[in-house]
């Protein structure tokens, strides 16, 4: 079982208290009357899927219930970095050259 | 049970038969209480708390507690609070009162939840089957509460003493919840 980190509880819990929310920082369009279709598609469906270093949003869904993200290997399922919502996506090529990937 | 935390709130229902009383552990139901969920910004916790009467705890999973009320911190704006039954409507009005047009949301699910104080020196080792929380006292305290999974149902944990914890679920899980404790339980009597 994954131990993951609540930066909210700031305490380590079994992976079963959280839910995968998928990939982190897709910001919704900002002008919706002006968003094109091929936009709104982009927008909607179209994900990186990456395989390796990702950055995701988590949520603690069985403890304080908030969203955070979390920067995760996706072969190995090592967690690299976590942060909480609104703050900046971090450097994710600085992160896996740390991990040594 | 007058060591235990907020002893005058949690108090376990005369009406009900205990659901197992064994030497090393025992299960009550807790009699009924006014439940609220109340979340708001930062900048109206310190009226709130006054208005409640016992201050919000920002520091997570811990709580705060005089005989009569309980603030339980759930999450970074949300708290559960806890009260007698007859106070109900005194609690709604003293923190609506109180915030006026400040935003924040105080809602009574006092039906929504019913608890049991399992209490006992094999307390921790019986919820431990079905929750994967270290519930040493150096990382769960008296006093420490969160919500986890039991098995597969979401429940509240709350401890109020060394060896007694208040464990609240969701009306309609609570028949899977205490079932499950006494289930488990079998396990010391044979022993």
């Amino acid at each position: 079982m994954l131990l993951i980190y609540c930066p909210y509880c700031e305490i380590e819990r079994a992976e079963t208290e959280f839910r995968c929310g998928g990939e982190a920082h897709i910001a919704r369009p900002s002008d919706p009357e002006k968003t094109t279709d091929d936009d709104w598609v982009e927008f909607l469906y179209m994900r990186s899927n990456t395989k390796g270093i990702a950055a995701e949003r988590w949520r603690h869904i069985h403890g304080c219930g908030r969203f955070f993200n979390a920067v995760r290997d996706t072969v190995s399922d090592e967690f690299l970095k976590i942060y909480k919502t609104g703050e900046a996506k971090p450097d994710l090529e600085a992160l896996a050259r740390e991990a040594g990937k | 049970m007058s060591d235990l935390l907020a002893s005058d709130l949690i108090t376990p229902d005369a009406g009900e038969p205990p659901l197992l009383g064994l030497a090393s552990v025992s299960i009550l139901k807790v009699a009924p209480l006014a439940r609220f969920s109340f979340r708001a910004r930062t900048a109206s916790l310190k009226k709130a708390g006054t208005a409640f009467g016992v201050p919000l705890p920002v520091k997570p999973l811990t709580s705060e507690t005089t005989a009569k009320r309980a603030a339980l911190w759930m999450g970074p704006d949300e708290w559960t609070l806890l009260a007698p039954e007859e106070d109900l409507q005194a609690v709604i009005t003293g923190i609506g009162s109180k915030l006026g047009n400040e935003p924040h949301a105080l809602v009574d699910v006092s039906d929504r939840s019913e608890a049991v104080i399992v209490t006992g020196e094999k307390a921790a080792w019986l919820l431990n089957t079905g929750i994967f929380v270290d519930l040493s006292q150096e990382t769960f305290p008296v006093g420490t509460v969160t919500r986890t999974l039991f098995h597969k149902a979401p429940v509240m944990i709350w401890r109020i003493g060394p060896d007694a914890f208040v464990v609240e679920a969701w009306g309609s899980f609570m028949d899977y919840v205490a079932g499950l404790l006494v289930q488990c339980a079998q396990e010391l009597e044979a022993a």
